[in-house]
């Protein structure tokens, strides 16, 4: 099954496995309904001279068909509390994270490095636009914020997607498993050139990321 | 038609609340009131709370009090808590077929009414010309903390409800004239109780924003 | 009183001396006000139609000048995507359900002569009017119409310079105020006639779930489009005069609005499905010729699906910045929803269980809001599941989602609603194999336009996007698009039948008889077209409105208001149950 973009972070994985259950589940309950629905079409079709079965209901039935419903939501929600916890609870934030500042404005997504001293709010910080240039197989960490209207900070191979709010700090993780470069997109209405703010998130692999950091303080 | 009617497996068969169709459309408006001004409510206290620093009643001005004026502002809210009883009066009085009450009451009532309009726009009027605006004027700014929040929900809240007596005022006006043509009587007064639920209605809000806005 | 035969047949019409403008104008009778509703709203479904086949033609051919059209420039591509979702949310789907058909069948189906505030009424039809007016007109003012989505999501909506649009906005707001009060006015009369003004004997538990829909929404509708309105108003002021709710640089909040909006957005979603339920439910138990398979959980599941969705808004806010606590309990909310839901799709099948099914144009349709809308409850759980919604959030899987609800389900039921009771309003009968040409070919369309959205949604195609072909990773996508594109030209004119089959049959269709479908309810008892006033004599009750094929009765239905005794020497106590 591919028809999510190929997965490139520690999380992507479990996302996608809890789609793919949740996929499952509703396609066996579409197909139930509709062949169900089909075949009554045909079998009960209206003939001359038949009068329909005087039913009202069916406490059984109902009860059958309330209680199996909510089991497998029940299900579904557990399974998917662990992966919401693990994407977004500040808890289970990874500790040894690189980190980043990420200003989102129309209509650029503006990256802040912590240069070569590994600490944000320091002198050799420096801002790249629409490029966050990142180390395979290390958790990276950001602030996400925006200077004017809401963006939504939106990488489909990582599986992450977090609104930018002016006025609020938003944390974000994701630790990239592969190397390249991967489409970052703005998933929010943001404006007139809203569909026109892409960005890259570039993967290196470690020693190409300290060279890249290295060359550009 | 209008008898009840003995119905099979013993339902009977006289629907509807025994309320009449105005009273009844009253109460349901009313549900609707609570959900708009829970609105404009609510919105204050999720900014207020979010904005941290907001200026309080009971310190002076220069250090971060509230600009209103609150004596002025209870004694506007004791009118209008008087002009809900001379209401009730207005509504016992006809229940009774007292005509002169109700007149006397409901003119007392649209007395009050306005005189509360008329305080709160001069209390408006005062305000601004202090600089307390949903955009505060810089000196303002300086001392009140969150000063064009605090404006903006101020103006909101205030406004919508001084809109809401206004409105009042007008139709009790209406039900005041009908009042004295005779309209009402000891069997038929449906108009003065209807408005009557609206004009408690609004007076309630009113002791709540006064709480709120004013008080805490 | 046992000389109540089928109650309620003048022998003679009834004659009206008002002058046309109080008859069909200003009228306060509520059948003339429903089909005001249904011509006013038909338009705004056009309008809204062709919004859509524009910003399709831009997804499918970006850039490319669209034939009649020209090219579509982002901004404006913003404005279509925005008056799209407005036009079709408050002035097609909501007013036609609520509207039309709020107000043509609850006095006909409970009994009433009309709506408990005939005036009310009407005020509520011009101010829908006024309000369709100035959104209109909002699309030709200077700056253009509205572009920060139907949503209208605070800053962008709240500072003219973010999106260019200054004007066009504020109409808008100033719109909707008027449609919120449209809407209130509606919701007041409908309240208080169902709860007031059912015939003797129409227990609540005797009213057909359409009207139970009605209600429930109408309760809704009160309760929900105030908090929208005292949000709006909010938003003006901060687009006008300088006050600062919703704009982080004076203090406010921009989660705020989303807040007030979605509290109101989501009841909303139900405002324009429950009406929809309570429809197929009646033409699905006619078609079937059975009784509505547990009619009292039908109407607990409307009830639970009432109130469940207060308190499910957050799920739209999973990723806008909320605590990841508040998120897990509201997927457990949405998700609950599913209950309800599925409890009534398994009811329809049920009902249609060992049927003697009549395949008339409004039975199709409802059949196919049934196909429909399980498609459309189930795609809701992926974006009820927090994790599952990280990565759909904002994408084209939501828009599939709400269009197999709003298109699939609300419209299909419109389409089913108004053939069934296009002859009591009309007194004439839509052609039934054109009916049946519309359903095919929509029912195909639809899915070969909608159902790929699905699978653009999955390949992380974002929505409101002008040009899907600025981010590489969505250009192997593109077949698919223009796939879509042409799809929708062709449901669009899938309509075309439909068109031509309602203006020929309101001139020239079949006479209808007074009971077209052989259906229970109280409305089939009066002429089509119904009088003013509805019934000569007010009906008396005796019985559900889903008693097909009783064992009681020869015929395979048995109306309401039909004696016990059915006119025949019979006991009550042998028929009581």
């Amino acid at each position: 099954m591919g028809w999510l973009p190929g997965a490139a972070s520690t999380y992507a994985a479990d996302l996608d496995r809890i789609f793919y259950v949740i996929l499952a589940v509703t396609g066996l309950v579409f197909i139930g309904v509709e062949a169900t629905l089909i075949y009554f079409l045909w079998k009960y079709r209206g003939r001359e001279g038949r009068k329909a079965a005087y039913i009202e209901g069916s406490n059984k039935a109902e009860i059958i068909w309330t209680v199996t419903p909510a089991v497998f939501i029940v299900g579904l929600a557990v399974a998917s509390q662990s992966v919401w916890s693990k994407i977004k609870s500040p808890a289970n934030f990874p500790t040894d994270a690189i980190e980043y500042r990420v200003e989102a404005r129309q209509y650029a997504w503006g990256i802040t490095y912590a240069g070569a001293d590994g600490v944000l709010g320091t002198e050799d910080d420096f801002t790249r636009f629409n490029e966050m240039h990142v180390p395979v197989g290390q958790p990276v960490s950001f602030e996400l914020t925006s200077a004017d209207v809401i963006h939504s900070f939106f990488v489909p191979a990582f599986r992450i997607k977090q609104d930018a709010v002016p006025g609020l700090i938003m944390r974000v993780w994701f630790e990239a498993t592969e190397v390249g470069e991967f489409a970052l997109a703005c998933a929010e209405l943001c404006g007139v050139a809203h569909f026109n703010m892409g960005g890259k998130v570039i993967v290196h692999p470690q020693d190409e990321f300290e060279r890249w950091v290295a060359e550009q303080s | 038609m209008k008898e009840a009617i003995a119905m099979p497996g013993g339902v009977h068969a006289e629907p509807g609340m025994r309320i009449y169709n105005q009273k009844l459309g009253m109460w349901v408006f009313l549900a609707s009131e609570v959900m708009f001004f829970t609105g404009l409510i609510g919105a204050y206290i999720i900014l207020r709370f979010g904005a941290g620093d907001w200026a309080l009643p009971g310190i002076p001005l220069e250090e971060g009090g509230t600009p209103l004026a609150i004596n002025l502002t209870a004694f506007n809210t004791f009118m209008l808590i008087c002009s809900s009883v001379t209401m009730v009066k207005a509504f016992a009085a006809i229940e009774h077929g007292d005509q002169r009450g109700l007149r006397l009451f409901l003119l007392g009532t649209v007395v009050l009414g306005a005189a509360f309009v008329g305080i709160q726009i001069f209390e408006y009027i005062k305000l601004t010309h202090e600089g307390f605006l949903p955009a505060c004027s810089a000196e303002l700014a300086e001392i009140v903390p969150n000063c064009g929040l605090f404006g903006s929900t101020f103006y909101v809240m205030t406004g919508f409800h001084g809109a809401h007596v206004s409105i009042g005022v007008f139709c009790m006006i209406w039900v005041t004239v009908k009042a004295f043509r005779g309209a009402y009587t000891k069997e038929n007064h449906g108009g003065v109780e209807v408005i009557g639920l609206y004009w408690h209605f609004v007076d309630l809000v009113w002791i709540l924003l006064f709480t709120i806005v004013y008080l805490i | 009183m046992a000389t109540l035969e089928s109650s309620a047949v003048p022998l003679h019409a009834h004659h009206d001396d008002l002058s046309f403008i109080r008859k069909y104008i200003f009228a306060t009778d509520h059948k003339i006000i429903g089909l005001q509703f249904l011509f006013a709203t038909l338009i705004f479904l056009l309008i809204g139609g062709v919004m859509a086949l524009m910003i399709r033609w831009q997804l499918g051919f970006p850039g490319e000048a669209m034939p009649g059209v020209g090219v579509i420039n982002p901004k404006f591509y913003n404005a279509l995507v925005t008056m799209h979702g407005t036009f079709m949310i408050f002035f097609a789907i909501m007013p036609l359900l609520v509207g039309t058909f709020g107000n043509f069948l609850i006095p006909l189906k409970i009994g009433a002569p009309d709506m408990a505030f005939p005036r009310l009424n009407m005020m509520s039809f011009w101010l829908f009017v006024v309000s369709g007016i100035v959104m209109t007109a909002s699309l030709f003012v200077e700056g253009g119409a509205a572009g920060a989505g139907w949503t209208v999501y605070a800053p962008l909506s709240a500072v003219p310079q973010y999106t260019g649009v200054s004007l066009g906005q504020q109409l808008w707001i100033i719109s909707i105020v008027f449609f919120g009060g449209s809407s209130l006015l509606g919701s007041v009369n409908y309240i208080t006639t169902v709860i007031n003004m059912r015939a003797p004997g129409m227990t609540l538990f005797r009213m057909p779930l359409s009207i139970w829909g009605l209600f429930v929404t109408a309760i809704i509708a009160l309760l929900a489009v105030p908090i929208l309105a005292a949000a709006i108003i909010m938003l003006l002021f901060d687009q006008t005069i300088g006050t600062t709710f919703f704009l982080p640089a004076g203090g406010g909040q921009p989660l705020l609005w989303q807040h007030l909006f979605w509290f109101f957005g989501h009841p909303e979603v139900y405002i324009l499905i429950l009406p929809a339920m309570g429809i197929v439910s009646d033409i699905i138990a006619n078609g079937s010729r059975k009784p509505v398979f547990g009619y009292h959980s039908m109407v607990l599941a409307i009830i639970a699906i009432a109130f469940l969705g207060w308190i499910v808004w957050g799920h739209h806010m999973f990723q806008s910045g909320m605590n990841p606590l508040l998120g897990t309990s509201f997927m457990i909310s949405t998700m609950a929803i599913a209950i309800p839901s599925a409890i009534k799709v398994f009811n329809w099948l049920g009902t249609m269980w060992r049927g003697n099914l009549w395949f008339h144009t409004p039975m199709l349709w409802a059949v196919g809001f049934v196909s429909l809308f399980t498609v459309g409850g189930l795609s809701g759980i992926f974006m009820a599941s927090n994790s599952v919604d990280v990565f759909i959030h904002d994408t084209y899987f939501i828009v599939a989602h709400i269009h197999y609800v709003l298109f699939g389900g609300s419209l299909f039921a419109i389409f089913a609603a108004l053939y069934f009771w296009f002859p009591k309003m009309f007194g004439r009968c839509m052609n039934e194999n054109w009916g049946r040409i519309h359903f095919a070919l929509t029912f195909t369309f639809y899915n070969l336009t909608f159902f790929p959205m699905h699978l653009l949604g999955m390949g992380g195609h974002m929505r409101r996007i002008y040009d899907p072909t600025a981010y590489e990773f969505l250009q192997p996508l593109q077949p698919m698009n223009k796939f879509i594109t042409v799809s929708a030209f062709l449901l669009f004119m899938a309509q075309i039948p439909f068109v031509i089959n309602f203006f020929w049959s309101l001139f020239a269709g079949e006479k209808a008889e007074l009971n077209r479908w052989r259906d229970n309810g109280l409305e089939w008892t009066v002429p089509s077209p119904a009088p003013h006033g509805n019934f000569t004599v007010t009906p008396t009750v005796y019985r559900g409105p889903y008693e097909f094929s009783s064992p009681e009765v020869e015929e395979d239905f048995l109306p309401q208001d039909v004696p016990p005794d059915g006119g025949r020497e019979r006991a009550p106590e042998t028929v009581g149950r």
